[in-house]
């Protein structure tokens, strides 16, 4: 797993405040354009006018005057050119905000929520955030245009309402050729207002996720621990398709959803047939999912049967179908052609059964937080 | 003390109770009900829990309560969205009607060189030109297949033998086209025919205008001969011959195959499917004899009761699905057209099965003579002398006057299926149809006395059987779903 923050030693400070800058490997810039640029040194030359130097030496420079110069380790070895980055001069910290060499860009837009799911991977916090939507608004022009997607997700990025779709413009005439990827609880849709702006983003590429845990509102509403949850994220979903939006429905397969994962597919192909993609999706052991790891977790290769049933049905209603976040020895063969590798690749790691097997490269692998804490006891290696 | 709520916080209290939405059922078997809701899903469920379950004495903590509420039977305190799906898969299911007519017969001849004791159109030996649809009645009839605001126009040759008058083929399908570079619609033709009489130059004509080819295959050379007479008693191989040539000249996809059950057919369901694998086509239509034409006069129809007919498609359906679990994938035409309305929120709209009924909304027939009929079958029951379902005649009634006339209007009305009585009450309701002029011709009746009614036992039985099977058995049930959303 890659570190994409944290905090590294400041050797010296010219700027009082923290700010995004893009990662380049070239001392031979032109002048005008250094101030917009972090030099992550690799050999001496001409290292003056550049807003930041990240430099794996301790050693003071004199034509470093003009920046703020930080320490990195090992640990950083992943930045490439074009990488943006957060620096803050003041605290040392870091944080890596786009890789341009990755697939899976994610922008945290907010850690509010107003769900409170079981297994959350990012636990929601009440304390006001909305330097992130400011953030991101930077952050969206400096991302290359020839970016192929970017993932928006939360908390819950409805949250913010207008300024959020604001964004959403602010995304479609930066990024004009890059695919969207939203997460959302879908709650805010159900207001047709607010589903109409959204849809007024007229993104010809932007698709939103919103979760269904269950064909129960009640089993729904306890995952989510929220009332009312059910009908808002129906509601919203159909709101979206009037609108001729791209939605995915996303289910999270866990102790409290496995029992009822058929019919829920099953209510999922006769009510929203019209969705883009339903993804069936294994847990991830971070965030709340670890002190409530008792109450969810079920071995991946225990429902294996249901899983396959579950596919076969969404196959057969004709929908696009993926499962996501399993690993290929879990899963049934009938279910290999709706299996992805999904998980992203900052993420991602193996175990030592691993190494010896021949679907190694169609497998997406664990979460470095499953190989840690819990994973499935019948990872087997192919022959 | 743990900060999230267990799942009983988001029960509905106890003493509350829950509001029963439009709902039918009727009994499957000695220990299950079908309970059905307005759209059309189904749930099984056992007597003592439907009781319960009426009585507003369902406990939420029952597993069936939760089944309810999730396919709409049930709306608690919980949650109240199950009417706006209901109505958005209502809305879904009836909405082909706007669409109003698709499917435009035209009769070019009621001549035919066959001879089959069965006919259900009341053919004519071949040397009567009398019995041949002229230019003027095919262009008159065209004007008002165009006036349809159908985006989907089909045009079905149908005879008699329609290579007959492939001449007239030719005039109607080249002035059709020219007709519709100003109005865009999605255009398609088919011709009904026995094959026997196809030609280079035929098949050439339908290769320039993507034609598709609808023959008869009653089942292996020894019964299709029995069943379809013809001078030199070689239908059958005629008929192979023909689909050959059609295939190569058209493309595979660009025959299909009807059979007709007759009593000869009831003891080798499984050879007739078996023909048709040989043949290369992966689906087949199990179809009684309809009670038109000679198919009444000579008794072919009353050659064998509905029950006779259940065994025989009964047994040919579990052989479909036995040859499915080995591999092959072949599907059965009625079976699937039923499972879509079972599984699905989509009416394929066929004819005979769909209420409001299929008459001059799918469908309308203009006759060799030019009188319009408002299918068929009503054609069929013309012939025999019974002229109800006549809506007019081509060249001399406005588009106006033949889809509101009466003759069109009441028999629609009085057969809707959703008001008739015992179908009101009835919970295969939605996946049944109005067969007004069956009911008509066997009855004396637009709505028919349904006790009594071979359409309603038939498919009564058939509704139950699929049911019956799709629940005990999960290859069934996925096969099905399959089925149910097949393009076919």
């Amino acid at each position: 797993m890659l570190k994409l923050h944290g905090t590294l030693p400041v050797l010296s400070s010219v700027t009082k405040e923290s700010y995004l800058v893009t990662v380049t490997k070239s001392d031979k810039l032109p002048k005008v354009i250094r101030k917009q640029r972090a030099l992550l040194r690799t050999s001496a030359g001409d290292e003056s006018g550049y807003k930041a130097i990240l430099t794996k030496e301790q050693r003071n420079n004199e034509s470093w005057r003009e920046s703020d110069i930080f320490k990195i380790s090992e640990d950083q070895d992943y930045l490439d050119e074009g990488d943006i980055i957060r620096l803050d001069p003041n605290s040392g910290s870091f944080q890596c905000l786009y890789r341009k060499k990755s697939p899976h860009n994610t922008i945290l837009l907010t850690e509010q929520c107003d769900h409170y799911c079981l297994m959350c991977s990012q636990p929601p916090k009440a304390t006001d955030d909305s330097w992130l939507l400011k953030e991101a608004f930077e952050l969206i022009s400096l991302i290359p245009q020839d970016t192929e997607r970017i993932g928006l997700s939360g908390g819950e990025p409805t949250l913010y309402r207008d300024k959020f779709i604001g964004l959403l413009h602010h995304i479609r005439r930066s990024l004009p050729n890059t695919g969207v990827d939203i997460l959302s609880n879908g709650r805010a849709f159900k207001d047709k207002e607010f589903a109409k702006k959204y849809s007024s983003v007229n993104h010809p590429n932007m698709i939103i996720g919103i979760p269904i845990f269950s064909d129960d509102p009640v089993r729904h509403e306890y995952v989510v621990q929220s009332k009312g949850a059910f009908d808002d994220t129906i509601r919203g979903i159909l709101n979206l398709k009037e609108f001729e939006q791209n939605v995915e429905i996303r289910v999270v397969i866990h102790k409290q959803t496995i029992n009822r994962l058929v019919q829920t597919c099953e209510f999922i192909a006769r009510n929203l047939l019209f969705a883009d993609h339903v993804a069936l999706m294994g847990l991830e052991i971070t965030g709340f999912t670890r002190p409530n790891l008792e109450t969810l977790w079920i071995d991946p290769f225990e429902y294996k049967d249901v899983l396959s049933e579950a596919v076969a049905l969404l196959n057969g209603y004709g929908m696009t179908a993926s499962i996501y976040n399993h690993q290929l020895c879990t899963i049934n063969p009938d279910a290999r052609g709706n299996y992805k590798k999904s998980i992203s690749d900052w993420k991602t790691e193996y175990l030592e059964e691993c190494v010896s097997c021949t679907k190694r490269s169609e497998c997406g692998g664990f979460f470095s937080s499953s190989k840690k804490y819990q994973h499935s006891n019948h990872i087997k290696a192919f022959a | 003390m743990s900060k999230f709520n267990g799942i009983k916080f988001y029960k509905a209290p106890q003493s509350s109770s829950y509001t029963l939405l439009p709902l039918r059922f009727i009994p499957l078997d000695k220990d299950h009900y079908v309970l059905t809701n307005l759209a059309g899903e189904y749930l099984r469920i056992k007597r003592g829990v439907l009781v319960d379950f009426l009585r507003h004495k369902l406990s939420a903590e029952d597993p069936s309560y939760i089944e309810l509420r999730a396919r709409h039977f049930l709306i608690d305190e919980t949650s109240s969205i199950a009417p706006d799906l209901l109505a958005l898969k209502l809305r879904t299911k009836y909405s082909r009607l706007c669409e109003f007519t698709g499917l435009h017969l035209f009769v070019v001849t009621l001549r035919c060189e066959h001879s089959c004791p069965y006919c259900q159109v009341s053919r004519q030996s071949e040397d009567k030109p009398r019995y041949d649809m002229s230019p003027e009645i095919a262009l008159g009839a065209l004007d008002l297949t165009f006036r349809s605001p159908s985006s989907n126009i089909k045009i079905e040759f149908q005879g008699g033998e329609p290579l007959l008058n492939f001449d007239l083929i030719k005039l109607i399908v080249e002035e059709a086209k020219r007709r519709n570079q100003r109005v865009g619609k999605n255009l398609a033709f088919v011709i009904a025919t026995n094959l026997a009489l196809i030609n280079d130059g035929i098949l050439c004509f339908c290769r320039e205008h993507s034609i598709h080819i609808s023959t008869s295959l009653d089942g292996p050379r020894v019964l299709h001969n029995a069943n379809r007479p013809r001078p030199g008693n070689n239908s059958y191989e005629k008929t192979i011959e023909g689909i050959k040539l059609v295939r190569e000249a058209l493309g595979r996809d660009q025959v299909s195959a009807l059979m007709t059950t007759t009593e000869a057919s009831l003891n080798c369901v499984e050879e007739i499917v078996d023909e048709y694998l040989a043949q290369g086509f992966n689906e087949i239509f199990l179809r009684p004899i309809s009670p038109y034409g000679f198919a009444v006069k000579t008794n072919s129809y009353r050659a064998y009761n509905t029950e006779r007919w259940l065994k025989f498609y009964k047994q040919g359906l579990n052989y479909i699905i036995d040859l499915n679990h080995h591999g092959i994938e072949f599907i059965e035409y009625y079976t699937s057209t039923i499972l879509k309305k079972l599984l699905t929120s989509e009416d394929p709209g066929y004819v005979d099965l769909t209420s409001p009924a299929g008459i001059g909304i799918g469908a309308v027939a203009y006759n060799y003579d030019g009188y319009i009929y408002a299918s068929d079958e009503s054609r069929m029951l013309a012939e025999m002398g019974d002229t109800t379902f006549r809506l007019g005649k081509v060249l001399e009634n406005s588009y106006e006057e033949i889809f509101s006339s009466p003759k069109l209007l009441e028999p629609l009305e009085a057969s809707f299926a959703y008001s008739v009585p015992m179908c009101n009450d009835c919970a295969f309701e939605p996946y049944c149809g109005a067969d007004p002029v069956y009911h008509h011709g066997i009855q004396g009746d637009f709505v028919g006395r349904k006790p009594t009614s071979e359409f309603c036992s038939r498919n009564m039985e058939i509704f139950r059987f699929l049911i019956h099977k799709m629940e005990s058995d999960s290859f069934v049930r996925q096969l099905f779903t399959r089925w149910a959303n097949s393009k076919c």
